[in-house]
């Protein structure tokens, strides 16, 4: 079991830290802000140079207009993506509606619609039901993939939807299903079993950004420790509180262990089932992590972590909004709760 | 990036995995599984039967009987013998003074000792905690002075655990009480528990047990070359030794174990189906997994034998893991936990409440877990 990237996955993660480093708050403590405040809701100049990169078509086949690339260079960008809080809405329309596309769609829709996704023509949205809330970027999306019980269409986006902005900054809509307007991807029929793959890896994948959110709190968290001072000393100097930061290090490092453990099983197993069930563990180490983290790294700030200036309460935010969109903890229980009895240990060597 | 073992870790985990279920006997692996506790005599026959196949103290020089194997497999070795209910090779022997002999001890002590040390001919008991030095270990005040070539020690040890097994003892002495720093004058001697002078006296722990003891000493006579390297050089062989102790203090194998067993208990008492009672299963479960990756990743960045900062994580998870399955044994037995005494009511009932109240300690042995967390704050956090 190897854990560590090679030179290439490296060199991408830091050519996507370089492209998104104008959201770190480090770096600009508005630009994130800035953006998040005017439609759509992210920078489509930045989704234009993520498209250059090759980033919007990392998953897909080359042949279909992509890189050919597997989930852990998903994993990289999404981490990166998460670290700054980027409001771009790569694993909505990338990996999970692109992701449909790539995984049903016949060689034309495949060629058409990952094609103008991965050139960054095409922003694609996934709706999960016929009327279908939240849709994230419903109102901004070109096309819609459909989930309808199973059945998967895709077509464009209906006529005068107007949008919301959802508490992380994002934006999300309703979104009703007409059927006349749109056709099925692929050859139709039901697509459960495709649903549930390109769901997990997409739950993976934002397991992935919520990892990097929560590296992202945790540094914040830690270095405000050492700078802030009250009764005449820096924060660190208070057991309470560094204590307490070290239970945040540890949650994220299990948090890590297990997100990377998924990515490897999406990337290595054959079986759906397998992976169904890896991105579940990850979703809900995630959940349980990030509800951990992101409360923590607002109460050791104390009140400058409740403003919407600095930048500590928006990752609660985010790490809220992620861990109930995906990878909702009830859902994973159930799922892992009827599971139970299928197995005496937990292997993940075998 | 890579998920899967290779073929050779594959085949070697399937090599431990056969030896230790065909041959450690039966009946000590089944009272291991029942979480009851095992005498003298399994923990002797069973490291002799691990170092006469090479397989007892892995971790030592392979010129004293050590593997030359990779982190991985050693943490393969590990959570085998944990699934399998092999009663792990005496720490006190193979982890804390074997290591120390080795690595800081005479050519002559090595000899001497090693070979029994492995071969649990010498049972050892840790002679480092007192009454006034628990995690400020530095702080002991047992006292070695200098008669001639020998040394006479008094003072008091205490949470000396299976003392009333052990033959000899390694205590952690100040032989200069001037230093500067309490950690400059101490040194690591080595004397017999039936040394004149030496007196054993059992603790009662909560859960009725007899596992730890105080031992005293009052003008006990040591001969000089039972002292391990250096004069006040001990404090620094100490700390080789406790970064030893925290490498695998979590025990990862025998709390997936002892979870999976809890799980078929409560499948027969067809509770698995109870909400309620699958997320708790689920959640630990989940952890457990986590934990796991973590010692994996942990294994495969260890470098040259030293212990990653990360082990503080794994000690620190580990030990509330393993306390939180014998929280949920006591919560799934519900009143038949308070029947202790009973004979009708199924085993695991009635084991589950002192074996709660036993774990208790885990969080507190091995650098308590607040120490971890001041190691993960300092260390790591830079706080």
């Amino acid at each position: 079991m190897d854990f560590t990237l090679d030179e290439e996955q490296e060199a991408l993660r830091d050519a996507v830290r370089g492209l998104l480093k104008g959201y770190d708050p480090s770096v600009d403590a508005e630009r994130r802000r800035q953006v998040t405040a005017e439609d759509p809701g992210y920078d489509e100049s930045l989704w234009a140079r993520l498209a250059e990169m090759g980033l919007l078509g990392l998953p897909f086949a080359e042949a279909d207009g992509g890189m050919g690339a597997g989930p852990i260079e998903v994993a990289i960008v999404c981490e990166e993506i998460g670290r700054v809080l980027a409001p771009e809405p790569y694993v909505a329309s990338v990996v999970l509606a692109g992701g449909l596309v790539a995984e049903l769609g016949t060689d034309d829709q495949r060629s058409e619609l990952l094609g103008k996704l991965a050139a960054g023509e095409a922003l694609l949205a996934y709706a999960d039901g016929a009327i279908a809330e939240p849709v994230v970027q419903g109102a901004r999306a070109d096309t819609v993939v459909w989930n309808v019980d199973g059945e998967v269409f895709v077509g464009p986006r209906p006529d005068g939807v107007t949008g919301y902005r959802t508490h992380d900054g994002g934006r999300a809509a309703r979104l009703e299903l007409d059927r006349a307007a749109v056709t099925p991807l692929g050859t139709g029929g039901d697509a459960s079993e495709a649903v549930a793959l390109v769901t997990a890896r997409a739950r993976i994948a934002a397991c992935h950004e919520a990892l990097g959110a929560m590296d992202a709190a945790l540094q914040m968290t830690t270095s405000y420790l050492t700078t802030r001072k009250q009764f005449g000393v820096t924060l660190n100097r208070f057991q309470a509180l560094t204590f307490r930061a070290a239970d945040l290090y540890t949650a994220l490092e299990l948090t890590r262990s297990m997100v990377t453990w998924a990515t490897l099983v999406a990337a290595e197993s054959g079986d759906p089932d397998e992976i169904r069930t890896a991105s579940a563990r990850a979703a809900l180490q995630t959940a349980r992590a990030g509800r951990l983290i992101g409360q923590e790294a607002i109460q050791l700030h104390g009140g400058i972590g409740m403003t919407a200036e600095y930048a500590v309460g928006h990752y609660t935010s985010r790490l809220t909004a992620i861990t109930h969109w995906l990878c909702d903890p009830r859902e994973q229980l159930g799922v892992l709760s009827a599971a139970l009895a299928d197995h005496t240990v937990l292997d993940p060597l075998a | 990036m890579r998920l899967r073992l290779t073929d050779e870790e594959t085949a070697f985990r399937e090599e431990m995995r056969t030896f230790f279920t065909t041959e450690v006997p039966q009946d000590i692996r089944d009272d291991i599984a029942a979480g009851r506790h095992i005498g003298k005599d399994a923990y002797v026959q069973t490291m002799r039967i691990l170092n006469a196949a090479g397989l007892a103290v892995p971790n030592w020089p392979v010129e004293w009987g050590g593997c030359d194997w990779t982190p991985l497999q050693r943490h393969i070795w590990h959570e085998e013998m944990q699934l399998a209910c092999v009663p792990p090779p005496l720490a006190f022997n193979a982890n804390m003074v074997g290591p120390v002999i080795a690595n800081f001890g005479s050519q002559e002590l090595k000899e001497r000792f090693l070979p029994a040390t492995a071969n649990l001919d010498i049972w050892w008991a840790q002679g480092f905690s007192e009454p006034n030095a628990g995690s400020d270990l530095a702080s002991l005040t047992t006292r070695a002075t200098r008669d001639g070539d020998d040394w006479i020690v008094n003072g008091q040890k205490t949470w000396t655990t299976l003392g009333q097994h052990a033959d000899w003892i390694f205590c952690l002495v100040r032989t200069d009480p001037t230093a500067e720093r309490k950690q400059a004058g101490i040194s690591f001697l080595l004397f017999p528990l039936d040394s004149p002078g030496v007196t054993l006296r059992p603790i009662e722990l909560i859960d009725g047990g007899h596992e730890v003891n105080e031992v005293f000493f009052d003008d006990v006579r040591v001969p000089g070359d039972l002292l391990v390297g250096e004069v006040n050089q001990g404090w620094s062989y100490a700390k080789f030794l406790l970064g030893n102790e925290r490498v695998g203090v979590a025990p990862v194998g025998a709390t997936k174990r002892s979870l999976a067993q809890l799980k078929r208990h409560a499948e027969q008492l067809d509770r698995l189906d109870d909400p309620l009672v699958a997320a708790r299963f689920v959640e630990i479960e989940n952890e457990l997994l986590a934990l796991e990756l973590t010692a994996l990743r942990v294994v495969a960045h260890s470098a040259d034998g030293k212990p990653h900062p990360a082990s503080s994580v794994l000690k620190l998870k580990g030990t509330e893991l393993q306390q939180a399955v014998s929280e949920l044994a006591v919560d799934l037995a519900g009143p038949l936990s308070l029947a202790t005494g009973s004979s009708s009511v199924p085993e695991w009932t009635a084991l589950a409440t002192p074996t709660y109240l036993n774990l208790r300690k885990a969080s507190i042995y091995g650098g308590s877990n607040e120490i971890q967390r001041q190691i993960i704050a300092g260390t790591i956090l830079g706080l």
